[in-house]
């Protein structure tokens, strides 16, 4: 059974490029076709792992695997949905610092360097209208990116003072 | 010294990692380039630009990279270098761990939780301007080298927001700009 998971999360990992969404369908289908969980016990675990930090397709991963199996059946899917990206990691480590100074290389990522920014600047905009903020609530991530980009400050601390902000706000707001 | 540093780095990254990936970036690069410069920036969005045509998450693909990178230019043999990118994809992986275990034995009370719930209502909008500053402090002079760079930007930004283009297919199709553009 351990094997079985830690298969079926490589296969997982192995097929998903761009990041933790994109193995959902793929994690639903094994998962829950396989009747390991309930479509609901899914949508809860989803939920619960979206709120968590740290990354979320390898939270998902031993939350399915904790259902199943208990402690081993989480190492076995952490294991399992980190393996492919580790060792093709790894793979890249070793070989990249040897190709990266060749002409035709080097000019592959000059063009990648600029579209990078770009696929990060775009998930930026939807997220801040998919959360729908105000005008008034913009002041938060415009403040937050300043005070990271401009004034130095740690990303750390401003996760910490949005927590402790959202619990200050939220909680006195519901009495 | 460096493996408690990198210890250290990573499992802060999982602890404080809300957002998904992209969120995550500002807090990686805080300490990976600029704090401890294990890597330079640009090198740093080599890795993203990897990551996006590489299976798994980004957070794997950057603590795996990163870690063999860092033991390998402190000096140490490729195999020793190997176990540094162990050590910090365990790190970035084990406060998950402890966290769903832990979440597990009190599932039901953590679902639709108010202290969760509040938290998030900060935590929301601030994830909005970690992916902005992570963006920003990537828009240098390293990576934007001339206005050939700017175009390609422009370009990369207008067929993903407006086009809704896959990112793999941008990643090559930006590739393929920049033999062109730099012949």
């Amino acid at each position: 059974m351990y094997w079985t998971l830690f298969l079926t999360f490589v296969k997982i990992g192995m097929f998903t490029i761009g990041g933790g969404y994109a193995m959902l369908p793929l994690i639903q289908r094994d998962v829950v076709d396989r009747g390991w969980m309930t479509k609901e016990e899914f949508i809860d675990v989803f939920s619960v792992a979206q709120s968590l930090p740290g990354i979320f397709a390898v939270n998902i991963a031993i939350f399915v695997g904790y259902k199943i199996r208990k402690t081993w059946g989480g190492i076995a899917c952490a294991l399992g949905t980190i393996l492919p990206s580790f060792v093709i990691m790894l793979l890249i480590a070793l070989f990249f610092t040897q190709v990266k100074d060749n002409v035709w290389v080097e000019k592959i990522f000059k063009g990648l360097r600029p579209a990078v920014v770009a696929l990060i600047a775009v998930p930026c905009i939807t997220t801040a209208r998919s959360i729908k903020l105000t005008y008034l609530q913009l002041i938060i991530p415009i403040g937050a990116a300043l005070l990271i980009w401009l004034g130095n400050v740690s990303p750390a601390w401003i996760i910490l003072a949005a927590i402790g902000g959202g619990l200050v706000y939220g909680l006195n707001r519901r009495k | 010294m460096i493996w408690f540093q990198l210890l250290y780095v990573y499992l802060k990254i999982g602890i404080l990692g809300f957002g998904g990936g992209y969120a995550m970036l500002s807090l990686i690069q805080e300490d990976v380039v600029d704090r401890y410069q294990w890597i330079s920036l640009q090198e740093f969005t080599d890795i993203v630009a990897i990551s996006q045509m590489t299976p798994g998450p980004i957070g794997i693909n950057s603590a795996t990279y990163i870690g063999y990178t860092a033991i390998h230019n402190a000096g140490y043999s490729e195999t020793v270098a190997i176990l540094g990118s162990c050590l910090t994809t365990f790190a970035v992986c084990l406060p998950s761990f402890l966290l769903v275990l832990l979440i597990s034995f009190f599932f039901s009370k953590f679902k639709n939780n108010k202290y969760v719930e509040a938290a998030f209502m900060g935590l929301r909008p601030a994830t909005v301007g970690l992916i902005a500053a992570a963006a920003l402090m990537l828009m240098n002079k390293e990576n934007f080298i001339d206005y050939k760079s700017f175009l390609i930007f422009g370009g990369a930004f207008i067929l993903t927001w407006k086009f809704k283009i896959h990112p793999i297919l941008m990643i090559l199709m930006a590739g393929v700009a920049g033999l062109i553009l730099y012949w």
